[in-house]
């Protein structure tokens, strides 16, 4: 995309470190929108952002409702963290901002990596957090390309026109 | 906007080149559309933009999800056909808005 006469965005690193809806929705949703916009994309999951990419945990993953003051009840009501701490409070508010976007035509975890992917991007895995939580290659989702170090990712976000975004 | 004279027809366009108009838009103009960005088009290009074409009459916001479980295609194949902007491209071409959704 052109704008101003500006040269424009080649390439976007994202990296997403927490395993909140409302964060992995935030590096997917930027990862996916660059690569629909034929920008390369390349994500990098570390530490509580690897359960995006864990198979066993990918479409599980939830929002918090404990201190998160932007937290309301529909309608624009009140939300007191001490409700947030009830049991199943947390499973309910997730259930229900997941079929706030399936309205929006925003697909669950794993389909929507499936749609990055499909359009070029690539995804990463962090491999200090990995062997911080015991994770092995096998129990990710199976087109992470590839285990890295820091250093690794960094030499992937050179060139002109790049930009890293932590989300 | 602008006017011009694609393939024979004089059609309205936007700043970005969308047409404003879609029912001035035609076969011979996707053809010449595409071929300002660079592409040609093929049997199974027309069956996504004739998809979209419908989708946009019946104001339905568009996705590339969508067009993924249109059975015309899946969303790799979007990719292929539409290289650097299966959204943006496809839609330019079938002479309908810039999509403005952010998926």
């Amino acid at each position: 995309m052109k704008m101003n006469g500006e040269s424009p965005l080649k390439k976007v690193c994202i990296i997403c470190a927490k395993g909140t809806i409302e964060d992995v929705y935030a590096t997917l949703v930027m990862a996916n929108g660059a690569v629909m916009d034929g920008i390369e994309a390349k994500v990098f999951f570390t530490f509580f952002g690897l359960d995006a990419i864990t198979i066993k945990q990918m479409n599980k993953i939830k929002t918090s409702t404990v201190g998160n003051p932007a937290m309301r009840a529909p309608g624009g009501l009140p939300f007191p963290t001490i409700l947030g701490m009830l049991p199943g409070v947390e499973a309910g508010v997730s259930v229900m901002m997941k079929s706030q976007m399936e309205k929006l035509d925003i697909p669950p975890v794993d389909e929507f990596l499936e749609m990055i992917t499909a359009g070029g991007g690539e995804i990463y895995a962090c491999k200090l957090a990995m062997d911080m939580f015991k994770l092995e290659k096998e129990d990710l989702w199976e087109e992470v390309k590839a285990v890295l170090t820091v250093g690794e990712f960094y030499a992937m976000c050179g060139g002109e026109n790049t930009q890293i975004i932590f989300t | 906007m602008t006017q011009k004279t694609i393939a024979g027809t004089t059609v309205d366009l936007n700043d970005e080149g969308y047409m404003v108009d879609a029912s001035q838009w035609n076969r011979e103009i996707a053809l010449e559309l595409a071929k300002e960005e660079g592409m040609e088009l093929t049997d199974k290009h027309f069956e996504v933009l004739e998809y979209l074409r419908k989708a946009h009459a019946n104001d339905e916001t568009l996705t590339i999800r969508k067009v993924g479980k249109s059975g015309i295609t899946d969303i790799k194949g979007l990719y292929k056909l539409f290289p650097g902007g299966p959204l943006k491209f496809s839609s330019k071409i079938a002479g309908i808005p810039k999509p403005a959704s952010c998926v």
